[in-house]
């Protein structure tokens, strides 16, 4: 189990133990070959999140926040979506999402080099750009699943945050609308322990996140956010109510952030190392491992040849990034306004010399 | 031509493009069945439904920033604020959010959203409801800042910004919702963003206005012309875009300048005209421009407002001391 929670409040929901045994029927959500692809994008976020500290490091990479630890509630939910029509609506820590949706690895990268072309998420890819304004997607998200089943679609959203957003008015506000519009969304709320060095204990005396659906009219559940079958399963059940016009639910998914908030940050001047080694056992990588392995899916040939097959990809895609050209003044410019006011259409022709 | 009233023009063309484009929603508390606190979408729910016209919880953030997924998913949002003085609780929605999406997704996310609000003081509302803030939202990038100062601009200028592509601040007077009254064309106009109007014309100073600081300014010049001075009034209209061109022609025909607002004097936007008139017309001045406002102070309670809001005396004051002005 990981964070039990004291004042009798229930335990996370799990249903892959840590030992990587899956409960009874558990099974059945989540085939085989979508359980495979989840497999390979955990793969991939753990190697890139290796990948770009290491970029980081060497100059080549700006501000770059890890998955690390959160990949199970990432993944999970994520692959509950159905791409064609619903919609990711991010913060800033769940690239492995993205790239389900259909944002492609080099747009990625563009961003993390600070390079604003990486904030178009590409034709037709059901993604609103990264936030960074803590909470300020969450209204997005519940007006955009609200506009779509205005428009008669049956698409859904999933929107992700943290217990550190969860402070915020905005959070409150789009969850208190969410349940008096009956909007099809999916608040995915990271419990990941950490607001960079803000333990949960000092962002909140509630013993449960998801407990607050209550106060807003919704169902909330607690899950073990380090299994990527409950994540799943728990998202897959509010899709299909959200699908089905029965509103929003609140997801609060309980994980650990393992490595750094970003490559700014050092951690060691807050976490307990003894801690921090507590809660590697519960790692959700190990954890779906565990189980792939006693099924004979995965063994550690065909884990290191997948690794392999990442790094080349990323290495790929980071060369095409660097190869590609930099962007230019334009870039202060352009997609500003549709219709410019005569003074930012002066100021751009000044900038580029043009004027 | 009939004769409305601003509160009337703006119904008019709200009800006019709600039957126009079937993509527009109106969001906004007690915008319903009380048509609003001051009857700016009356009878409107019940011409096009609940689903269009939509009563809000009392959130000013989630008012503005669910218009920001409302718009990613194709539709054309109208949020309405209360009261501009509320609209701090929705700025990081406005300023972070609104006005820059369309920029951070690179064009991706389309935001044609206008937020209306009523704008300023003068009616003895509680406290806190009358604040000037267009300086503020002028400052954010990306978003366009409208202010009419009569009902027939009211409407061209909400028709041109519900059409404009880009977020738009719509600032309506508040005092003159009924106090103001002229013609309004039954047929279909707009009016262009970023073109000031001559509410008057004169040729001794121009008296640079928007809003309800408009009609202050045209008593003030009406009162002025009594004692033989000339004074021309421009009615900016919108402050995003500047019309620039306006008030170099209007500064270089006349020589002298006064700018009006309701906002407080640092940092207000007339800081902005009188830097935008040295630079287009410095030459043709013969005077330094002068500024009437409203002191540093936040904005009072009722029974004193009066004397904190620029008065018609303080804008005559403004005139004789620009135009007496001599090196």
């Amino acid at each position: 189990m990981i964070a039990g929670t004291a004042g009798g409040v229930a335990e996370p929901r799990q249903l892959l133990s840590p030992d990587g045994t899956l409960a009874d029927g558990a099974a059945e959500a989540l085939d085989d070959e979508a359980l495979l692809s989840a497999w390979r994008m955990m793969v991939f976020s753990r190697t890139f999140d290796e990948r770009a500290f290491s970029l980081q490091r060497q100059g080549r990479l700006g501000t770059f926040s890890p998955v690390n630890g959160e990949e199970a509630a990432v993944i999970g939910s994520s692959w509950a979506l159905d791409p064609g029509r619903d919609w990711v609506v991010p913060q800033y820590r769940e690239l492995p999402a993205m790239l389900r949706q259909g944002y492609d690895l080099r747009r990625a990268l563009r961003y993390f080099v600070g390079d604003p072309a990486g904030n178009d998420m590409g034709e037709g890819v059901r993604v609103l750009p990264y936030q960074i304004s803590l909470a300020a997607q969450i209204p997005h998200a519940v007006g955009l699943a609200w506009g779509l089943r205005h428009q008669g679609s049956d698409g859904v959203v999933l929107v992700f945050f943290g217990e550190g957003a969860s402070s915020e008015g905005d959070a409150h506000e789009a969850m208190n609308l969410a349940g008096v519009r009956r909007a099809p969304v999916i608040f995915l709320l990271k419990n990941n322990g950490w607001a960079i060095s803000t333990p949960v204990s000092k962002q909140t005396a509630a013993a449960s996140l998801a407990a607050r659906a209550s106060g807003v009219g919704f169902p909330g559940e607690l899950v073990d956010g380090n299994d990527l079958f409950a994540v799943h399963d728990a998202t897959a059940c509010a899709v299909e109510r959200a699908r089905a016009g029965e509103g929003p639910t609140l997801i609060e998914a309980r994980t650990y952030r393992m490595g750094p908030h970003n490559t700014s940050d050092d951690p060691t001047r807050y976490v307990d190392p003894a801690e921090l080694e507590r809660r590697r056992e519960f790692d959700p990588v190990d954890r779906v491992r565990r189980y792939l392995t006693a099924r004979g899916l995965v063994d550690a040939a065909s884990e290191e040849a997948l690794r392999a097959q990442v790094e080349v990809e990323i290495d790929a895609a980071v060369a095409d990034v660097e190869g590609g050209p930099a962007p230019g003044v334009n870039a202060v410019f352009d997609h500003v306004y549709a219709n410019p006011p005569p003074r930012v259409i002066e100021q751009r022709a000044a900038a580029t010399g043009e004027g | 031509m009939a004769v409305l009233n601003m509160v009337e023009a703006i119904r008019s063309g709200l009800a006019d493009e709600m039957a126009r484009d079937e993509r527009i929603m109106l969001l906004g508390q007690d915008i319903g069945v009380n048509g609003g606190v001051f009857r700016a979408t009356d009878g409107l729910q019940e011409r096009f439904g609940e689903e269009r016209v939509v009563d809000m919880p009392l959130a000013e953030a989630v008012i503005v920033g669910s218009a920001v997924g409302m718009a990613c998913s194709g539709l054309v949002p109208i949020p309405e604020l209360q009261f501009l003085g509320f609209g701090s609780q929705a700025f990081h929605q406005i300023e972070g959010q609104v006005a820059r999406m369309r920029f951070r997704s690179q064009g991706r996310v389309p935001m044609p959203i206008v937020i209306r609000a009523p704008l300023g003081g003068n009616v003895r509302t509680p406290e806190l409801h009358s604040d000037a803030h267009e300086a503020k939202y002028a400052g954010a990038a990306g978003l366009k800042v409208v202010m009419p100062a009569t009902a027939r601009d009211a409407k061209g200028m909400l028709l041109e910004a519900i059409r404009d592509p880009d977020p738009v601040l719509f600032c309506e007077p508040l005092r003159g919702y009924r106090l103001i009254k002229d013609e309004v064309p039954e047929y279909e106009y707009t009016v262009p963003l970023g073109t000031a109007r001559t509410a008057r014309e004169g040729d001794d100073v121009v008296v640079v206005a928007w809003s309800t600081a408009v009609v202050v300014a045209e008593r003030a010049a009406a009162q002025a012309a009594e004692e033989g001075i000339s004074a021309r009034v421009l009615d900016l209209r919108s402050l995003v875009p500047l019309d620039t061109e306006a008030l170099r022609e209007a500064a270089a025909a006349c020589g002298r300048a006064l700018v009006v607002h309701e906002a407080t004097l640092t940092s207000g936007f007339g800081a902005e005209v009188v830097a935008t008139i040295q630079e287009e017309a410095f030459w043709s001045l013969e005077a330094p421009i002068g500024r009437i406002a409203a002191p540093d102070t936040p904005y009072p309670i009722a029974s004193v407002e009066e004397l904190y809001v620029p008065s018609v005396e303080r804008v005559l004051a403004g005139i004789r001391q620009v135009v007496g002005a001599a090196p």
